[in-house]
C-alpha cells in the first residue's frame, strides 16, 4: 500500500504539522517529519479533517441505476471528502431484507471509494404496515444498525413504537422522516407566504413537528434511540431541544441545503429547488444554524438524492423531489456555518464525522486525526473560491441548486484507510498508483 | 415585454396600455367584418393541458380576429396523453415555428417554466396555471370594472373598492386580480371562510374579512369566485347550505350594495349555491359582459406582445386599422 507524507496540514486544534500515513494507519504526526514515504503532498493552507460520514445518502442501486450507482455515488462521496455513507433503503427492490442490504454492502466494498453502510427499511416495502426483518438485516454481513423508511414517514404510532422497541435488542436506531401524511397531501413546497402567492400546495411545518413530538415521546416511553432525519423547521428544533433537555436518547440531522437556501427561491419554479422536506423560511434557516452550532442538531447529513435530467427538466408539479449534495456539502457548510462564525473546523469535524459515526455505530470511522487511528481523512482547502459546475460532478445526476454559484472551499484529497481516493481534486482509480 | 405569465409582470403603464388598446379593439366587435390583418402570417398555438371552453374559445376568437394562424393543441388524445413531457411538446411547437403559445396547465408554474426555459423562443401567455394565476382574466375584470366605475382611456381604478368572495385559496383569478387591481390603485377585500384563504394572506396587498354582509355597503364591485364541487367534500366548509348562507350572493345582499356597484363572476357560475339566479340574471351582474370583454383584452395582449407596438403608436395603429 502506498505511503504518504502530508506536509504542513492544519491539524484541528493545533498548528500545521506533517502527517505520515502507511499501512492504512496514521503513523506519525509532527513538525518536519523525516520519513521515507512514496508520495509527498504539500498541504500548506489545507485543513486535515477526519473522513466525513454521511448518515443519509441515496445511492439508488438497485433499481435506479440511471440516476446513480453505488460506484458513482461513492465516487461522489469521495470527491466530497466522505469515507463512509449510509445508503438509504428506498431502492427497487426496497432494502427490507438481508439479501438486498448485503447486495448494497458488497457493491460498496467493491467500489473501493467509500464505506457503504446500508440502512434497512423499517417496514416491508416502506408501506408502513408490517415490520421488516430488522434482526435479519442486522445479522447479515451488512450489520445494519440504522433503520428508516425515509421518504415515507412511519405514521402509524403502533408500528413506530414497535420498531423503536425492537431495535433495542441490537442497539439499533430508527431514523424517521417526519411527515404527517394527511397534512401534506398535495404538498409541493413549504406552506407559507410564498406557497400562497405561487398557488403551490403547502407542506406545513406542523406536519413535521407533530410527528417529531410524537416520536420523541414514544422513544422516551420505550427507552429507545430515535434519530430525526433532515430537520427543517424552527419548531422541530425546539421539540428536539426539549427532548434532549429531558435526557432522552434523541439525535437529529440537518441537510446542507436547509442551512443555506430558503423557500423564496421557489419563486423561480426551478425544480432544482424541489426537495422533501421543502426549503423553509429564512427564520427556519437561522434556527437550524443555531441548533447545529449549539449541538441540538447533532449532524449534517446530505440527503444526496440524485435524479436523471428528465425527472427535473420539467414543470415543478411533476418534478422529482431531491437534490444531489455529496460533492458540495462541505463547501455549503463552510459558507453557512464557518464563514459566518457559527462553527469552527473542530465543530465541523464533530458534526460531519464524529457524531454521525457514533449515531450509526460505525467503528473505525469518525475517529480523530491522531497517531494510531485508521487513516480516514480529508484535506480541505477553505481558501479556494470557485463556481459550481455540475458537469464536473462524479455523481451520475446533475440536479444541484448550486449550478453557477460561487461556493467556498474544495476537497484536495481524501484517504480511505490510507488509500487516496481523491488526490489534487481528482478521483484516484482503485489500484492506480498515486 | 415578451411574455405574460403573471399579473405582477405588469406595471401600471403596461396595464393601462393593454386596457386602452382593448378599448380601441373592442370597437371591432360592432362591425360587420370583425377582423384585422395585424397578426397575419404569425402562428399562435393554444396549448391546453386542462379542459377549458370559455378561455380557449375567447383566445381563439381573439387570435382569429387578428388574422393569426391558429393551432389548437389539446393534451387529451395528443402525444401528451402518451407521456410526452412539457419540454418535448414545447420543442415540437418551437420546431413548427410558433410565435406565441397560449398555455393553460393544471400545474402552477408551468407557464413560468416554459417562459424561463430555452425550449421555446416565442411569447408565452398564461391562460391559467393550477392555483397560481390567470392574468388575462384579471385584465378583463379590470377592463369591465373600469367601464362601469371610471370609464375613459388612461383611467385607472384608484380608490375603487373591490370585494372578492369565495374560494381564494384555490383561485388563480383571485391571485391575478389582487396583484393587478393593486397596481391600478384599487382597494381589494377578500371575503371567505378562513379555510379557503391562503396561509400568508396577511402579506398580500388586500384586506381580509370573514363577514360578507359587513363589506357590502362599501363595495364598488363584488366579484364572486367559483367554488369547485370537489372542495365541498374536503372539509373546507361544513355543508353547501352553510356556505351558501354565509358567502352566497342573493337578492337581499344585492340590495345592500351601493346602487352603482356591479356583481362580477368569472364563470362558470354554480347557481343556487354561490349566486342565486336573481342576482346572476340581474342587469347589475356583468358575467356575460366579462366574456365579451375577454376577447378584446386577449386581442390587445396578443397584439402588444406579437405586434411589438409602443404606447404611442398603439392608438394610432389601432385607430387607423379599425377604420379600414
Amino acid at each position: 500500500m502506498t505511503s504518504y507524507l502530508i506536509r504542513n496540514a492544519q491539524i484541528l486544534g493545533g498548528p500545521a504539522q506533517d502527517v505520515l500515513i502507511a499501512d492504512g494507519v496514521i503513523q506519525q504526526i509532527g513538525a518536519d517529519l523525516v520519513a521515507d514515504a512514496e508520495v509527498e503532498i504539500d498541504a500548506t493552507g489545507l485543513i486535515a479533517l477526519p473522513g466525513l460520514v454521511d448518515l443519509h445518502t441515496h445511492l439508488r442501486e438497485p433499481g435506479r441505476e440511471d440516476a446513480e450507482t453505488v460506484l458513482t455515488g461513492t465516487q461522489a462521496a469521495a470527491m466530497g471528502g466522505y469515507t463512509a455513507v449510509h445508503a438509504m433503503a428506498n431502492t427497487f427492490p426496497v432494502a427490507d431484507t438481508a439479501g438486498v442490504v448485503e447486495q448494497v454492502w458488497r457493491l460498496g466494498k467493491e467500489s473501493g471509494y467509500c464505506d457503504v453502510q446500508p440502512v434497512g427499511a423499517v417496514t416491508v416495502g416502506l408501506e408502513g404496515k408490517k415490520l421488516a426483518e430488522l434482526g435479519a438485516m442486522h445479522e447479515s454481513a451488512a450489520g445494519v444498525r440504522v433503520f428508516s423508511d425515509d421518504g415515507k414517514c412511519v405514521d402509524d404510532a403502533v408500528i413506530m413504537r414497535r420498531a423503536l422497541e425492537y431495535v433495542k435488542a441490537f442497539d439499533g436506531v430508527v431514523a424517521q422522516h417526519a411527515q404527517e401524511p394527511r397534512l401534506t397531501e398535495g404538498a409541493q413546497m413549504n406552506e407559507g407566504r410564498v406557497s400562497g402567492e405561487l398557488g403551490l400546495g403547502g407542506w406545513p411545518a406542523v406536519a413535521e413537528e407533530a410527528i417529531i413530538a410524537r416520536d420523541v415521546l414514544l422513544a422516551a416511553h420505550v427507552g429507545s434511540r430515535l434519530h430525526v432525519c433532515h430537520v427543517s423547521t424552527a419548531g422541530s428544533v425546539e421539540i428536539i431541544r426539549w427532548a434532549k433537555a429531558k435526557g432522552w436518547n434523541v439525535t437529529a440531522e440537518v441537510t446542507p441545503h436547509h442551512l443555506l437556501l430558503t423557500d423564496e427561491l421557489v419563486r423561480s419554479y426551478d425544480p432544482a429547488y424541489k426537495v422533501n422536506p421543502p426549503l423553509r423560511t429564512a427564520e427556519d434557516v437561522q434556527a437550524l444554524r443555531k441548533a447545529l452550532a449549539d449541538g441540538t442538531i447533532d449532524a449534517v447529513a446530505t440527503d444526496h438524492a440524485p435524479h436523471p435530467a428528465e425527472d427535473k427538466d420539467c414543470e415543478w408539479a411533476v418534478a422529482a423531489m431531491g437534490m444531489v449534495g455529496l460533492e458540495t456539502a462541505l463547501s455549503v457548510v463552510q459558507q453557512a456555518m464557518v464563514d459566518t462564525g457559527l462553527l469552527n473546523w473542530e465543530a465541523v469535524a464533530d458534526r460531519m464525522s464524529h457524531r454521525p459515526a457514533r449515531i450509526g455505530r460505525l467503528t473505525g470511522q469518525g475517529r480523530p486525526v491522531s497517531v494510531g487511528e485508521p487513516a480516514n481523512l480529508v484535506l480541505f482547502d477553505p481558501a479556494y473560491r470557485g463556481t459550481v459546475n455540475p458537469e464536473s460532478f462524479a455523481t451520475r445526476s446533475r440536479n444541484t441548486p448550486y449550478k453557477g454559484l460561487d461556493l467556498p472551499g474544495r476537497v484536495h484529497a481524501t484517504f480511505l484507510r490510507g488509500r487516496a481516493t481523491v488526490l489534487a481534486g481528482a478521483l484516484v482509480e482503485p489500484g492506480e498508483p498515486a | 415585454m415578451r411574455h405574460l405569465v403573471s399579473a405582477a409582470d405588469l406595471s401600471r403603464d403596461d396595464a393601462l396600455l393593454i386596457l386602452d388598446t382593448a378599448e380601441e379593439l373592442a370597437q371591432l366587435s360592432g362591425r360587420a367584418v370583425k377582423k384585422l390583418p395585424t397578426l397575419r402570417g404569425r402562428t399562435v398555438v393554444n396549448l391546453f393541458f386542462e379542459d377549458s371552453t370559455r378561455t380557449k374559445t375567447s383566445f381563439e376568437v381573439a387570435e382569429k380576429r387578428l388574422s393569426a394562424d391558429v393551432i389548437n393543441f389539446a393534451a387529451k388524445g395528443s402525444s401528451v396523453s402518451k407521456g410526452e413531457s412539457l419540454k418535448d411538446t414545447a420543442l415540437t411547437l418551437q420546431a413548427m415555428g410558433a410565435d406565441a403559445v397560449v398555455i393553460r396547465h393544471h400545474a402552477s408554474g408551468a407557464p413560468a417554466r416554459l417562459a424561463q426555459s430555452d425550449w421555446l423562443h416565442g411569447s408565452v401567455i398564461n391562460a391559467g396555471d393550477g392555483t397560481h394565476e390567470h392574468p388575462t382574466q384579471a385584465l378583463l375584470d379590470a377592463f369591465t370594472m373600469r367601464r362601469h366605475l371610471n370609464p375613459g382611456l388612461g383611467n385607472d381604478l384608484a380608490g375603487r373598492r373591490i370585494t372578492i368572495v369565495g374560494d381564494v385559496l384555490h383561485s388563480r383569478v383571485a391571485r391575478s386580480n389582487v396583484l393587478l387591481l393593486n397596481t391600478l390603485g384599487a382597494e381589494v377585500t377578500f371575503v371567505a371562510p378562513p379555510t379557503l384563504l391562503p396561509i400568508g394572506i396577511e402579506n398580500w396587498p388586500c384586506e381580509v374579512s370573514y363577514d360578507l354582509d359587513a363589506t357590502l355597503a362599501k363595495t364598488d364591485a363584488l366579484m364572486m369566485l367559483r367554488v369547485q364541487r370537489e372542495r365541498m367534500n374536503a372539509a373546507f366548509f361544513p355543508t353547501e347550505r352553510e356556505y351558501s348562507r354565509r358567502y352566497g350572493m342573493h337578492g337581499g345582499r344585492l340590495a345592500k350594495l351601493p346602487e352603482h356597484a356591479i356583481v362580477m363572476h368569472p364563470g362558470p357560475m354554480v347557481r343556487g349555491m354561490e349566486i342565486t339566479a336573481e342576482v346572476a340574471d340581474s342587469p347589475r351582474c356583468t358575467a356575460v359582459e366579462q366574456v365579451a370583454n375577454g376577447v378584446s383584452i386577449r386581442m390587445a395582449v396578443l397584439y402588444l406582445l406579437l405586434g411589438g407596438a409602443t404606447a404611442s403608436d398603439t392608438n394610432s395603429t389601432n385607430t387607423s386599422e379599425a377604420a379600414k
